[in-house]
């Protein structure tokens, strides 16, 4: 049970996926322009984590290590599917609100991410909490973004009247260029914290790990910079041959001291 | 064909993918530090959609549509995407070395783009037929490689800028692509 308790707070504080490791940036950006529309998506991103986290590690002696990424694709998709009928039938404003965004919960780099490096190493029940954590940590970020870009950009909390009448709504906040801003100020506060802990001597490497640096170096799980089918021996391949030419440089260096 | 040009600007310009829908911000952001990778990146991004969506059309108009799949098309596109953008790196591997040093590099970054499912699903859920989905997916793909490459020539200079620390690195370049986004709402009484 602890565990449990432990996977889930990891998920909502420790590594929230949005406001620390700043994964799946797209719908964060795309669908907070109100709070309501944020914490929609967030609950639908969480179902489809937590379900596929679950049967991802169901059949984790099934999967051959090769295909893998496109078996974990179709189990994702599936329960993306399954969930986007649900919404058609039963919630359809929040359905037409979010429109492709929907679908598009599939590539969510949080989603591959956490299946990779959790669920297809882990037994059930953490994967099942672990998926439940995250989700609820990306929940709570997009609301907590959305009220934030609906408050200044319509004076509304959840489609309710709260500021003055007085106040002139700043409109660009709820339009696109507002997310950047927003997403912009969010990170030069997680880059404050970063610096600050870094002067404390804190371990800060998990900040920040996501892929909005440098998609050309980056070997993260879950990026799109994954290939479809895994090639880690050519991969592997390729590092020797650079460890090799390094050792060459070397040995020529020292030759030439000589 | 008046239509098409229609599509074609809305798509490239009004309703530009990265700057007002947010589809395929992670290679916006993460590729967008020199003007030439940008290009390079662009460049894939134009041949990999462009053939995705094609074949995305295709697969629903003929095998997808008339068996009354519909609801499987996230599963399907997407794996055929995938699987495509696999393909397409060993077939230039292979057959145009030349070009594979140029887009190779890019193409598997691209493997689970959300801008390339976007625009597929984008491309049945308007309705388009095959010519208006290449036309579209072609269009949205020149928007995307428009952006980059403001972007990367902005970033280039911002280089020489003293930008305050906490605000170095990222959120700068957000506030860059803020800036351009404002820029491309201009557009929107072009249709």
């Amino acid at each position: 049970m602890n565990k449990s308790l432990e996977r889930l707070y990891n998920g909502i504080v420790k590594e929230n996926p949005t406001l620390v490791l700043m994964l799946g940036m797209c719908p964060t950006l795309a669908v907070t322009t109100s709070a309501i529309n944020g914490l929609g998506m967030g609950l639908t991103t969480t179902v489809v984590l937590a379900l596929s986290n679950m049967i991802i590690s169901l059949l984790r002696r099934i999967i051959p290590d090769r295909v893998r990424i496109p078996a974990f694709i179709v189990i994702i998709a599936s329960f993306v599917t399954i969930v986007e009928l649900l919404l058609e039938g039963f919630i359809p404003a929040l359905y037409s609100a979010l429109g492709l965004y929907i679908p598009l919960i599939v590539v969510n780099c949080i989603i591959l991410g956490r299946a990779e490096s959790y669920a297809y190493k882990n037994p059930v029940i953490p994967s099942f909490f672990d998926g439940l954590g995250m989700g609820l940590g990306f929940t709570m970020s997009l609301t907590m973004i959305g009220l934030l870009r609906e408050l200044i950009g319509a004076g509304e909390i959840f489609g309710f009247h709260v500021m003055p009448s007085g106040y002139e709504p700043v409109r660009i906040f709820v339009m696109a260029p507002g997310a950047f801003f927003v997403l912009a100020c969010l990170v030069a506060i997680q880059n404050k914290i970063k610096i600050e802990g870094e002067k404390k001597g804190k371990d800060m490497s998990k900040v920040g790990s996501g892929c909005s640096h440098d998609c050309m170096a980056c070997g993260e799980a879950g990026c799109s910079a994954r290939k479809f089918y895994d090639d880690t021996a050519s991969v592997k391949a390729a590092e020797k041959e650079a460890v090799a030419t390094e050792d060459q440089k070397a040995e020529e260096e020292v030759n030439a001291n000589e | 064909m008046s239509n098409l040009i229609m599509i074609a600007l809305g798509s490239a310009l009004v309703s530009n993918v990265v700057l007002s829908q947010f589809l395929g911000l992670c290679p916006f952001l993460g590729v967008s530090k020199k003007t030439e990778t940008a290009a390079g990146m662009g460049a894939a991004i134009i041949f990999v959609i462009t053939l995705a969506s094609l074949v995305a059309a295709v697969l629903y108009k003929f095998v997808l549509d008339p068996l009354g799949l519909d609801y499987l098309k996230t599963i399907v596109f997407i794996l055929v995407i995938a699987a495509l953008v696999q393909f397409v790196e060993m077939f230039l591997k292979k057959a145009m070395p030349s070009l594979y040093e140029a887009l190779g590099v890019y193409l598997p970054l691209i493997t689970t783009n959300c801008a390339v499912l976007g625009v597929a699903l984008n491309n049945v859920q308007a309705s388009y037929n095959i010519i208006e989905s290449v036309v579209n997916g072609f269009a949205t793909a020149l928007g995307f490689t428009i952006a980059i490459i403001i972007l990367a020539g902005i970033r280039e200079k911002i280089e020489y800028n003293d930008v305050p620390q906490p605000f170095q690195g990222m959120p700068i370049v957000l506030v860059t692509a803020g800036l351009m986004a404002i820029a491309f709402c201009g557009f929107s009484g072009l249709l």
